[in-house]
């Protein structure tokens, strides 16, 4: 049996699947995935939910699925949030070393942090996340690290991520009314970032982006650290919704032609063939263009793109990504996806492989399964700094430094 | 009233050593352009040019130029600047040789259509390669003409800077501040023509009047240029004993400088006084000092002429730039949302009444018209508390599984609404 205390959940409440990463984390520090549920999602929409009754079911599914499989009681979960509501924003906090000598402090660091959270939000608004990014030191830039230097004025540089209280509070109070613990709220495309890139492809700088059901998240990394953040309500739902209005068909027949047929970029060889579909006895009901179905998507997948790269021009990182761009998300299975955004974005595009995770088989490493991945792998990073600072092995060695020290 | 003429090379003007150009483009430009054709602006030659030919026809303006291809089939440009941009491409050489000739030249433009944004930022690069100076003076569109209007007009403002040595912008949103809950949609296009006109009436002051304490153009454009937001200008005139008192109030209560607010946050000024014979220079000193006690941080560059016309009577030209991004023209913050939608739907009435039988004001060309009638007709009096870029009911689109949801908008887009049908890409 494992000890419960090792186990880290990351829970995926998506608009088309729910689905909890069961984690254990090793002695060293690294997690080993050992269990996965997913359950189809029902009343979400846009990555927020709408009908609590409906998603708490589907939602009790996966993490009974996932108890199964990794033989496990799931206590407490780290839960991931998306929604168009949420943005992100760099923000610079100020702080004045007084200190007599000038030494920066424990202290002043603390204080600099403290100031760059202090943030004017909307009332509704609560902060989902503030990430530091680099120090500086009268002016200086890209100090890691400040204490024991001597300056004047220490200055940190903030990413946070806010969004509307009320909605997240949504999805915190389905799972708690499932008898779970939330450990913690995490930004969906910060989750999947952590599971896709290397330390090694933060510091080059890159774009990660995940097209889910309901929502695109996106996540800038350069310089290894956050540089930019991004939630846009728009994902796989719409392209279905689009094939539905274009080609006139039903939802879930839409749904079926964009899995079987669809593609990202229009197909010359594809150019005036036609599907014939059928109803449920065999008859053929409806005849399709193939080429109208692909240049639904192509227009509404290129438009996501679009955004996203405007986005990235006007907060001017489009020249700092050297390491490319990494897609996600059920939306990122589209044929031909990565050829699609290559020239919008002027960078090099590949699917994201969740390699920065060990122990992982590769039936997990499916661009769904990122996020929740991603979640799985924060929730190990939060408690292995907290282990960090209050292990036992370091309580024994302070109290016997202590003694040590003893004249 | 000529005709499309040839173009000659401009006579130099009376009072000055340089060729100045003025050149209206589109609409709400060469509307503007009449309204500097006075006996002030002797000497300098003005050219209209636009993709409308009943604007044109309109025009006092010495040179026309139509621009026009069989793409636009004689409706203009439709409000794209793209249509815009293409077509000065293709009559590039047409631009330059109506440039040529000029020391400086004056771009007058609304930006936000698709004649003075696409077209603009062409002429400005046709003129700069002529060897002239090129200053543009632009206005934005109101932040009620939609979110489409002020992205077009963004753009093509970045695409000025990075073309013209110099670009004054004044976004019309400002003259709010100018105007009451009675001035009507006429008025306020005026107003906002009028101060474009001060903007160029001082830099022309500044060129052609002989100067005490002269301030080169070259300082002018140095000064505009390279800040990355739109400079802000006013100009104040005053007279009688207590005119320097007066003029110093007048400027920290403008509302162009935010009520001097701006001045102290601006990183450069440029100040120009100009009066009679009779302009002490305790008047220079009080003037200047009460300025530069506003704008501590900035570099001020001075200067002061006398015209002897200016018998009792100084004005100054203050032009401001900052450096910062910060300098977004205030969306409807200080002024209640309400108000404004009051004010376009209860001046409506008065505005089609006026605009069947007066011509429309300078600024206020047939597009705008149209779009600001368009909007009253759509939802009447409804006063919604969020500015909102209204759609008109015609075509109903279904949004299928989105109906109930919040809608995603995305810069004035319905992003729910499916791509193709935004774009208006056929199927079958």
């Amino acid at each position: 049996m494992f000890d419960d205390s090792n186990i880290i959940v990351g829970l995926e409440i998506g608009t088309s699947k729910i689905c909890a990463v069961v984690g254990e984390q090793n002695a060293d520090g690294t997690l080993n995935i050992v269990g996965l549920g997913q359950s189809p999602a029902n009343g979400v929409r846009k990555g927020e939910i709408v009908d609590a009754a409906l998603a708490e079911e589907r939602v009790r599914n996966a993490i009974v699925e996932a108890e199964q499989m990794a033989d496990v009681e799931i206590r407490s979960v780290y839960l991931g949030v998306t929604g168009g509501h949420l943005r992100g924003f760099n923000n610079r906090g100020v702080h004045p070393v007084v200190s007599a000598d000038r030494e920066i402090s424990d202290d002043d660091v603390q204080d600099v942090i403290k100031n760059a959270k202090a943030i004017n939000l909307p009332a509704e608004n609560t902060v989902v996340h503030a990430v530091r990014q680099h120090f500086l030191v009268d002016g200086h830039d890209g100090i890691t690290n400040p204490v024991g230097m001597l300056g004047a004025r220490l200055e940190v540089d903030m990413h946070v991520v806010h969004g509307n209280t009320n909605r997240l509070q949504n999805s915190i109070r389905l799972v708690k009314g499932l008898q779970l613990e939330v450990e913690e709220i995490v930004f969906n495309g910060l989750a999947s970032s952590l599971a896709l890139l290397t330390s090694e492809q933060k510091e080059l700088g890159a774009l990660v982006i995940d097209i889910g059901g309901g929502t695109t998240d996106y996540v800038v990394y350069s310089d290894g650290v956050i540089k930019h953040t991004g939630a846009l309500a728009v994902g796989g739902d719409h392209v279905s919704n689009d094939l539905g209005h274009g080609l006139k068909v039903q939802l879930s027949r839409a749904e079926k032609l964009k899995l079987e047929h669809g593609s990202a970029l229009m197909d010359d060889a594809m150019k005036g063939r036609t599907l014939t579909i059928s109803n449920e006895l065999g008859l053929p009901l409806k005849t399709i263009n193939v080429e109208h179905l692909q240049r639904i998507m192509s227009l509404r997948l290129e438009e996501i793109f679009q955004i996203i790269a405007s986005d990235l021009e006007q907060a001017g990182l489009t020249d700092y990504l050297r390491a490319g761009v990494f897609l996600c998300g059920g939306c990122a299975r589209v044929p031909q996806i990565a050829k699609l955004a290559e020239p919008i974005l002027q960078m090099p595009v590949s699917l994201g492989q969740t390699n920065s995770i060990s122990g992982l088989k590769s039936a997990l490493d499916q661009p769904e399964f990122v996020t929740a991945i991603g979640l799985a792998k924060f929730g190990s990073l939060k408690t292995r700094k907290r282990e960090g600072k209050s292990s036992i092995a370091q309580g024994i060695k302070g109290v016997f430094g202590k003694f040590l020290q003893r004249p | 009233m000529k005709t499309k003429t040839e173009i000659e090379p401009a006579a130099p003007g009376p009072k000055s050593a340089r060729t100045v150009k003025i050149i209206g483009v589109g609409g709400a430009g060469v509307g503007l352009l009449d309204a500097l054709n006075v006996e002030e602006f002797a000497g300098a030659n003005f050219v209209a040019i636009n993709t409308d030919a009943p604007s044109l026809a309109a025009s006092s303006a010495t040179v026309k130029i139509h621009l026009e291809t069989k793409l636009l089939r004689g409706l203009g440009t439709g409000g794209d600047p793209e249509r815009g941009r293409a077509i000065a491409e293709e009559q590039f050489a047409t631009l330059k040789t109506a440039c040529e000739g000029a020391d400086v030249i004056l771009i007058v433009a609304g930006l936000g259509g698709g004649a003075g944004s696409g077209i603009s930022p062409v002429l400005a690069r046709a003129a700069k390669e002529t060897g002239a100076l090129v200053l543009a003076f632009v206005t934005l569109p109101f932040m009620c003409e939609g979110n489409r209007r002020q992205q077009q007009a963004r753009q093509s403002l970045e695409q000025l800077k990075s073309v013209a040595d110099g670009v004054i912008c004044l976004p019309s949103q400002k003259t709010f501040k100018l105007i009451d809950e009675n001035t009507s949609v006429l008025d306020t296009f005026r107003i906002t023509g009028g101060l474009l006109i001060e903007g160029v009436r001082g830099v022309w002051q500044l060129l052609t009047r002989p100067g005490l304490i002269q301030i080169h153009f070259d300082d002018l454009c140095s000064l505009v240029r390279d800040r990355h937001s739109e400079s802000l200008f006013a100009f104040v005139e005053a007279s009688g004993a207590g005119r320097s008192r007066e003029i110093v109030e007048k400027l920290l209560a403008h509302p162009l400088l935010d009520e001097g607010r701006a001045l102290a946050e601006s990183d450069a000024v440029l100040v120009s006084l100009m009066g009679g014979k009779d302009l002490t220079m305790a008047e220079v000193n009080r003037v200047m000092e009460q300025i530069g006690r506003h704008c501590e941080q900035a570099q001020i560059i001075m200067g002061a002429a006398v015209d002897v016309e200016f018998k009792n009577h100084l004005s100054v030209t203050v032009i401001a730039a900052k450096h910062s991004i910060a300098v977004a023209p205030e969306p409807s913050i200080d002024l209640a949302p309400d108000d404004q939608g009051g004010q376009m739907t209860s001046r409506g009435a008065a505005a089609r009444a006026g605009a069947r039988c007066a011509t429309p004001a300078p600024g206020f060309n047939l597009e705008q018209r149209e779009q600001l009638l368009a909007k009253n007709a759509g939802r009447p009096r409804k006063a919604t508390s969020k500015m909102r870029q209204e759609q008109l009911p015609l075509a109903i689109i279904a949004k299928g599984r989105f109906d109930n949801s919040d809608p995603t908008v995305h810069k004035g887009e319905d992003l729910d609404i499916p791509t193709f049908v935004r774009r208006g890409v056929a199927m079958n």
